[in-house]
This record gives structure tokens, sequence and C-alpha cells, in this order.
């Protein structure tokens, strides 16, 4: 790059130490953290913890990318850990003690949580409750219950191979629900940087009247958002199903927070129209390595979740300042 | 006269820069204790910088500041409040869900000389109504929900607060920007019975017009620059434009005049919400036609109805003699209608999405290419195309549009809408708080859309605007389009009549338009 044009993007976009840490400070905290826990544990980095690490993201990983689209949309999806509940207990009712094909139960599975989903979005949309905090904290009670009420709150155990597959094989030492969460993040990160549809998810968390004034059918996208939000709790809870081998009606119990804390660890704003793909898989990796580290350093969970609570008010506090950044001047 | 009098407040050789941006290079101003003292700068000659140094929220670089010939510090707004500074903001600092007296006293409540934590409720409101009453209004408003109150009443709140801290110099920032014609008329007569009490006022205007009436002395600004202060009563608009500008522009309102068409576009018994009758009006191809009245004559109402951005009750919309369906802007923008709102920050841009994403918005379809999906260079080059043809500064189409002054970010609305390939152009207030020089170039594109065949419809207050700028106007008074003059024969007397004619304000507001 010439000294001029260097010199150009500084004085464009405000080049301060601000800005690279808003721009990078995820992906500085995920790598300042894994040389920490390398020195700290000599079973950090092993293959063999890596592709732990990468096992236990998985759920989260994938909870979080849906997330990230209420998220854009300056909205949010309280009932992901419930629909991910309700999906594979239906899930188990039609393989398991119904004996159908499991491929019938992972289309069961998927069906159930965008259909959540999408009630979720209709909640918003057509009785126009004012914001999705509220309609998607009715409908994680409505799922938890129900998930708790067709099984009588007895898990189910004993899936077919097919739908274990994904949670439990492996491709050479690579789990496949990693496998899974790149491909989907591939798939998420081109749906929202390249097709019109992600385009105007951004565009509603910028500036939603302006959005509707340029001709955007803006309940069709919410509506979409929060059923692609619930689809990836059903998937979630398929990789799920195939860790543990069971279905248990209070599975993904507050999972919702951690899809949310990796999506805000990764950049993303809570007021909408900012955040991408890859910072959100970066902060599902931070949470599981924080995690995994703690585990090896012997740190008990309780201690943990304060960790955790740190880190997150920390990533926020980046994106106050990014904020603060771009507002001034 | 003046001069013999006591300075209020005299400013010497300030100078402020963010990082390397120089925005005051030596701003010099002397205010005297009750004047009307007017600033008047494009956007970017450091109007506002000025301001917020002299109540606290920037710190200055050089330069000294004397408050009644004593040199002082003003480091924070608390400094600058107990000198007596008081400042009125285009969007005001008010508590809608308060009421009037707990909004005056906010911050400074009166507590019970006995039980200091208690609020002394009595008082507030007995020395707040007192305070209203001296700004002409009724005592009992003193006890409403602020909420309750129109603008022009609200900023009355305000004055009132600047009244309980003693403000001898009260900064006002566009006051009259979102004020209707009999607030404004309000308005002016509080300021006339503040300079009479001794109390100063630096007032910040883009209306010449208002500058003419109200001002006793004028300091232009340029570039950071103090470029020369004069007497309003002494000199000409004209010459104001020029200092203000750095070069005489031709002509003020560049209109150009077209051979009329035929109808490009008709609407036909249109109910907007909230009105009782529908309307009807027509614009032919070649003509600008204006639409002027009063701030809530349902003008914008009228707009977002056609434009399907909100719900209307019957009503036929033809483009070319064709009948289009609108039932929301996807539909109208699909029918060729550009709707350019007139509040460029809420509902046209996206403030921390890139130009290019803003500028291709609205046809979001063009850019997709075979496998659907969005093609981003393409975005780019036609973004770039725009920027170019507009002089949008900076031209970069990466940066956010947060980042861009308002001129600019209007430029970037219209360029929007150019993408769209509309044949239909409604503006609203499309030169609202934008300086001199981008007024021009958005006039000219206006001529430039007619010229190329495009229908062109604009919503304004400004009415020396719509008289320079439009072949026709319409003229709207509570939801009824009450007169469609040809500019010829609308003079700003028979537009006032036309905007005010209704049963109860008519006679009033009509009074303050021909007496005042």
């Amino acid at each position: 790059m010439s000294e001029a044009t260097m010199e150009k993007q500084k004085t464009a976009r405000d080049h301060s130490w601000k800005w690279f840490l808003s721009k990078f400070g995820a992906l500085i905290g995920l790598i300042i953290l894994t040389v920490v826990l390398t020195f700290m544990s000599d079973k950090f980095l092993t293959v063999n913890n890596i592709m732990n690490i990468a096992r236990q993201s998985s759920i989260n990983a994938l909870l979080a990318i849906g997330m990230l689209l209420p998220i854009l949309t300056a909205g949010i999806d309280l009932s992901v850990g419930s629909i991910l509940a309700i999906s594979i207990m239906t899930m188990g009712i039609v393989s398991v003690n119904m004996g159908m094909s499991p491929v019938v139960g992972i289309i069961v599975c998927l069906a159930v949580g965008a259909g959540f989903g999408l009630l979720n979005g209709l909640l918003l949309t057509k009785l126009r409750l004012p914001h999705p905090f509220i309609s998607t904290l009715g409908t994680m009670n409505i799922a938890r219950g129900l998930a708790l009420i067709i099984t009588a709150a007895a898990p189910i155990a004993g899936f077919p191979y097919l739908i274990q597959y994904l949670g439990r094989e492996f491709v050479g030492p690579i789990p496949v629900s990693f496998v899974l969460v790149i491909f989907v993040y591939i798939i998420f990160h081109i749906f929202l940087t390249r097709t019109q549809t992600g385009r105007y998810i951004y565009a509603i968390g910028g500036n939603r009247e302006a959005a509707h004034l340029s001709g955007i059918n803006v309940d069709r996208i919410l509506i979409i958002v929060y059923t692609v939000s619930g689809l990836m709790a059903g998937l979630a809870g398929l990789v799920m199903v195939g860790r543990v081998n069971s279905a248990f009606p209070l599975a993904g119990l507050s999972y919702e927070l951690d899809a949310i804390a990796a999506v805000i660890i990764g950049g993303a704003s809570f007021f909408g129209g900012v955040g991408t793909v890859w910072g959100t898989l970066i902060g599902a990796l931070i949470i599981a390595v924080l995690r995994n580290g703690l585990n090896l350093l012997n740190v008990s969970a309780d201690f943990q979740m304060a960790v955790i609570g740190i880190v997150i008010i920390a990533a926020v506090y980046v994106d106050v300042l990014r904020q603060r950044n771009s507002k001034k001047g | 006269m003046t001069n013999q009098r006591k300075r209020l407040l005299s400013v010497k050789g300030i100078k402020k820069s963010f990082s390397n941006n120089h925005v005051l290079k030596g701003i010099d101003l002397d205010v005297y204790p009750g004047e009307v003292h007017v600033l008047l700068g494009e956007n970017g000659a450091g109007k506002s910088t000025l301001i917020k140094i002299l109540t606290g929220a920037y710190q200055k670089g050089a330069g000294e500041v004397y408050w009644e010939d004593q040199l002082v510090k003003i480091n924070t707004p608390q400094d600058s409040m107990e000198l007596g500074i008081a400042t009125i903001y285009q969007e005001l600092n008010v508590v809608p869900q308060l009421k009037v007296y707990e909004n005056i006293f906010l911050g400074r409540e009166l507590k019970n000389g006995s039980r200091r934590s208690m609020l002394n409720q009595k008082e507030m409101r007995k020395k707040a109504g007192e305070y209203l009453e001296q700004l002409g209004q009724n005592r009992d408003l003193a006890d409403r929900p602020l909420e309750e109150l129109g603008i022009g009443q609200q900023q009355l709140v305000e004055i009132a607060k600047a009244l309980t801290i003693d403000a001898k110099l009260i900064i006002m920032d566009e006051p009259t920007a979102s004020l209707s014609g009999a607030e404004v008329e309000q308005l002016y007569s509080t300021v006339e019975s503040l300079t009479k009490k001794g109390i100063a006022i630096v007032f910040i205007s883009h209306r010449l017009d208002e500058i003419k009436r109200m001002g006793d002395r004028i300091t232009i600004l340029r570039d950071g620059f103090k470029i020369e202060t004069l007497d309003v009563s002494k000199t000409s608009t004209d010459y104001w434009i020029e200092l203000m500008v750095g070069r005489s522009l031709d002509e003020k309102y560049p209109k150009k005049s077209f051979a009329l068409g035929k109808e490009g576009f008709r609407v036909e018994n249109l109910l907007v919400d909230g009105t009782k009758e529908p309307v009807n009006f027509q614009v032919n191809y070649g003509e600008i036609v204006g639409v002027s009245g009063l701030v809530g004559a349902g003008r914008t109402e009228m707009a977002r109805a056609i434009f399907g951005a909100d719900a209307h009750h019957g009503g036929e919309i033809f483009i070319d003699g064709q009948l289009v369906k609108i039932k929301s802007p996807k539909d109208a923008i699909k029918a060729g209608i550009a709707f350019i709102t007139e509040d460029r920050k809420n509902e046209g841009l996206l403030l921390d999405q890139p130009l290019d994403f803003n500028i291709a918005l609205a046809n979001m379809k063009m850019f997709r290419n075979s496998m659907q999906l969005v093609d981003l260079k393409n975005i780019r080059t036609k973004a770039e195309e725009y920027i170019k043809e507009l002089k949008v500064r900076p031209s970069d189409v990466e940066l956010n549009a947060r980042k861009l002054s308002g001129g600019n970010q209007q430029k970037v609305v219209i360029a929007k809408w150019l993408c769209t390939e509309a044949k239909v152009f409604i503006f609203d207030e499309p030169t609202r708080g934008i300086d001199v020089g981008a007024k021009v170039e958005v006039y000219r594109l206006m001529n430039q859309l007619v010229e190329n065949g495009a229908v062109v419809l604009m919503i304004s207050s400004d009415l020396p605007e719509i008289i320079g700028m439009c072949d026709r106007v319409l003229v709207m008074s509570e939801g009824r389009i009450t007169a469609n003059l040809p500019i010829g024969h609308a003079t700003q007397e028979r537009i006032m009549k036309a905007a005010t004619a209704n049963e109860d304000s008519a006679s009033e507001v009509m009074k303050a338009a021909t007496g005042g």
C-alpha cells in the first residue's frame, strides 16, 4: 500500500487504537487468550484439546449465528434454548417413541425449530408486540413448557445413528459438528453480505424507517430473521442429541445467554446494523476456549461464570468505544 | 450606539482543532446587552463549534473569553450556566413525560428549607407560573405535562428555564426551524421582550428574511474565520451571502423554465388519515410544483400516503394517465415514485453504513447477478458515478453516512432515489438545514430532473424557495388544498392567506403575516 492511500485511510476512517480495537478486538482477545493458556497449561495446545474445543463450541456457535440475525435488526431472540429443547423432544417422540425413519426425525426437528421461529416473527410483526424481547420471552416459556408436557418431563434416549451422526462423528481428527459450523458460517456469510435479504437485514437494523421508505418489506424480513434463528436452534439441538446420545426437556436451558454473549463479544452492536459472521465465530470460540482453559486449570464452574461475565462487559465496552468513535466528527 | 455600551461577552482569537482538522482559526465576537446577534455561515463554517465552546461542551484551543470585561474560563457547561449563558438547541432538552414546572426546574429543583430532601413543589409551580406569565403565557401551563404542548410552547419552556438561571445571554440554534407561522411570530415577540430586559440573544439561522427581521448585528463566519460583523439594517442579504460563500452566487434560485408538457402525475380523491376532505391535484411535465402550508397542514402526511408509507382511505394515483396501485413504499418505487423525506437522518439514511450501500438500498434488485447475489463491485461503481455527478464530499464511497455534513448527506439521499430511476420525485423540505451552496446544487438538480423528463413536487416551508423555484404552488391547510396558484400570482401574502384558511387561527396569523 502506498503512503498516500494509507494516509487517506487514516484520515477517512478515524484510525485510532479504539478503531483498531473495535475492528479486531475480538480476534486479538482470542489470540491473547490462546497464548496465555498455552503457557499456563501444557495440555492446552494439543490437537486433541483443540478438537475438543471445536466440538464444545459447535452448539453455541450454531445458536449464535442464528442469534446474530435478530441482533443485527436491533432485536433479540430469548427463545433459542427452549426451541432447541422442544425440537429435540419432538424428534425423540417421532423417531424413538414412534419409531419413524431418522430422516423424518431430522426434518421434524428442524421444522419445529423453524416453526417456533416463525411464531416469534409473526408475534412481532402481526400482533405488533412492542419488542422481540417480549415475544421471544413468551415463546421461551411456551416452548419449554411444551417440551416438558409432551414428554411428561422424561428424557428420551436411543436415537438412531443417522440422527447422532452430526454430533458424534469425526472426519479424521475433526469433529463433524465443527465442519458443519464452518459450512453454516460460510453460507451465512454469503447470505448476509451478498444477498438482497441479507443486506436488508443490516438496513433494518441501521434505520428501520429509512429501510421501510426505501421499499423494503420490513415485516417479511423480520419474519425470515426469526424463522432462521429458530431453525438454527433446531440444528443445534440435532448436534446436541448426537453428542449426549439423549434428549431431555431441560436441554439448552439458558443457552440463549451464551449465544447472545458470543454475538456481542464478536463485535455486533446491540443497537443493530453492525456485526459480522466471523466476529460471531470468534465470539463463540472465545467462550469455548475460556471454558476449556479454565477447566484445564481446575477453575470451578462458578468462577467460570464470573469470568465470562467480565468478558461480556469488556466486549460491550469496546462496542461503546466504537459508538463514541463513530459519532464523533 | 452599541459601541459605547459595556460589552457583555467578548471573545478574542478563539481557535479550535480536532486532531488535524482546524475548525476555528481565530474568531472574534462581541455581544452587547440587549442585542440580537446573528451568526451566519455555511455548514462547517464553525458556528456550532463556537457555540459549544461558549456553552462549555468543548474546550477552546487558543484565545480568550471575556464576560463583562473580566477574563473567564469556561471549562464545563456548569461554568457557562453560572456566568448566565443559556442555550436553546434545535432539539429541545426537555423530558416529555414530566410536567412543565418540573422541566423548568430540572436539575435545580427547589427544596424545602427545613427538610432538605423534600421537593418544594408548591414554590416551583408558583415560580414557573411567574416566568411563563412573563413570556405571555397562562400560569396554568406550569402544571401541564410537557408532551401536551406544541413545539413552540416547549421552546418557551426552555426560555423560561433560561430565565430561572438569570441568563444574560441566550443562545438559540435555529429556533424557528420546526415552528409554524404563528409560533414563529410568538417567538419573535418573546425575543423582543427579552432584549428589552437587556438580555442578549445569539441567534443561528439560515433564514435570511428572519435575520433581517429580528437581528441587530450579524457576524459572518467562513471556514473557521470571522469574515465581518455588520449592522443588519444597513446591509443587504445578497451581500451577506457573498461574504458567507466567498464568491458571488449568480442566483440564489437558479430557476430554469421549460415548456409545459402533458400531465405526468395525478392524485384523485386521496383521503389522508385524519382529514375529512380528499386531495386532488395534478403535475405536468416541464414544471416544478410546490406544496406550501404551515407545519401540521398535512403536507408530509399527504406525501406519505401517496408513497404508501402510511395507510390512506381510498383515492387513486395516475402516472402518465395510468392508474397505479400503491399499498407500500415498495409499490410506489416500482411505479416510479421517489420520496426524499424531510428528516434525512431518521428516514433517509443508514448512518452507520457506507455511502454505496445507502445509494443502492432502494434498488438492490438492479445489482443482482445471474446467481441472485448482490454484485458489490457494481454497487460501488454505480455509487461512485453518482457521488461524482452530485459532487458529494468527501467522495469515499466506503465512508459511513454519519461522517458527512448535512448538505452532503442530502445529496446521498437524492443519489439513492436517482438510482431507482424514478419518474416522479417528491421532495419534502429538501433544503432544510443545509447551507446556501448545497441548496443551489439541489435546485440545479431539480432543474435537471425536469429537463430529463421527471415530474417534480416540492414540499417546502421556505416561501422564498417556493416562489423562487416553482412554476405553480399548491397551498394546504388542515389537510385540504386551499389554493392552486401559478407562481406569477403567488405572493407571500396570498400563500399565507391560503395556508391559514381555517376558522380559528386565521385572523391571528393573518395579522402577523401582513402587519409584521
